[in-house]
């Protein structure tokens, strides 16, 4: 494969640091809120074990806390989340063919905006092995912040914290951006959903769109415009 | 505090978000060989992550002016092709800079 490093288990979890450290500060935010709104530790733990999920969990628990109804709960968790449809559904395009049933059930559960971008990232197709290390790592960080953040509520100061607010978005950038500058459909397909997303947010009536259908349209119109006007020729050349 | 409800709540949550994420990775096991799809998915990553960071990025830190030179600090550093632990930690440190210096004056 290109000569690059193989993809093993050790290379995810190395690849997965940088997520992890990521989602300590996210997760420890995540701690705080939930604890400080009323909820035991063990619920804020299990929470954040079984939904790995930054916005979804967030707004999910802020519901838990001021008596959401159920079907409330379902519907917003719903369409916060339902990006993850996409990514997964291009995710299925790259792992690779010989992964088991099994393994896409559990590797599955890891699916995250952050992990999801650091997979499509890499050269060739992945397996069940990287997948697995890039998961764990990012998966231990988001336990540990929260549990930190749900007991020593006061361990980092303030003007850290905020600062730390960008870091998620930094990495996002240094994703996108390398690529940008070498393939002009991609940055046509960046610059559309940038465009997009900016009239959803600032113009009125269409910002009361919920951020996550509003996520899924961006995404969906300039894919589309940029396969219609730069169709992406077979790159199946290690099948 | 109502613990069946919050079991409940958690439950459905967890449901909800992993059957959003399992279904079309169990479900899509063959390469799909449309030209037109093979193209959307393969913009679909850099159009989500785009779409994610503006213009939430400048809403992510303590106030809009940190965050614009946040935002101009993570493009320089990652026009120039840096890692993203750099970028991430480099935009960082220019917010909790420029935070610093805000409060100072103000």
């Amino acid at each position: 494969m290109h000569g690059t490093e193989a993809l093993t288990f050790k290379k995810g979890l190395k690849d997965g640091l940088p997520i992890c450290l990521g989602y300590i500060s996210v997760s420890f935010t995540f701690g705080m809120m939930a604890t400080q709104g009323g909820l035991p530790l063990w619920a804020v733990m299990l929470i954040t074990m079984s939904n790995m999920t930054s916005a979804g969990q967030f707004a999910g628990t802020e519901l838990i806390l001021s008596g959401g109804h159920y079907i409330e709960l379902v519907v917003t968790t719903f369409v916060i989340n339902i990006r993850y449809m996409l990514m997964s559904l291009s995710l299925s395009q790259k792992v690779d063919g010989a992964m088991t049933s099994l393994q896409r059930l559990v590797l599955s559960f890891g699916v995250t905006d952050e992990i999801f971008a650091v997979a499509m990232k890499q050269d060739g197709s992945i397996g069940a092995r990287y997948l697995l290390g890039l998961i764990l790592t990012p998966y231990t960080g988001w336990t540990l912040g929260t549990l930190l953040g749900g007991t020593a509520t006061c361990l980092l100061p303030v003007s850290v914290r905020t600062a730390l607010g960008i870091a998620i978005y930094g990495m996002f950038i240094a994703i996108i951006v390398p690529p940008a500058k070498h393939t002009r459909p991609v940055a046509l397909a960046i610059a559309i959903a940038v465009v997009l997303s900016c009239l959803f947010r600032w113009t009125p009536f269409l910002n009361r769109i919920s951020g996550g259908w509003v996520i899924i349209i961006c995404a969906v119109v300039a894919s589309a415009y940029a396969a219609l006007r730069y169709p992406v020729d077979d790159p199946e050349v290690q099948e | 505090m109502n613990y069946p409800r919050i079991l409940i709540c958690t439950f459905l949550m967890a449901l909800v978000t992993y059957i959003i994420r399992m279904l079309p990775l169990a479900i899509f096991r063959k390469k799909i060989h449309n030209r037109f799809i093979r193209s959307f998915l393969a913009y679909v990553p850099y159009a989500v992550l785009a779409a994610m960071t503006f213009p939430e990025i400048l809403y992510s830190t303590g106030n809009p002016y940190s965050a614009v030179f946040g935002l101009a600090a993570a493009l320089l550093l990652a026009y120039r092709d840096k890692g993203l632990l750099t970028v991430a930690l480099g935009s960082t440190a220019v917010v909790f800079v420029v935070e610093q210096v805000m409060g100072f004056f103000s």
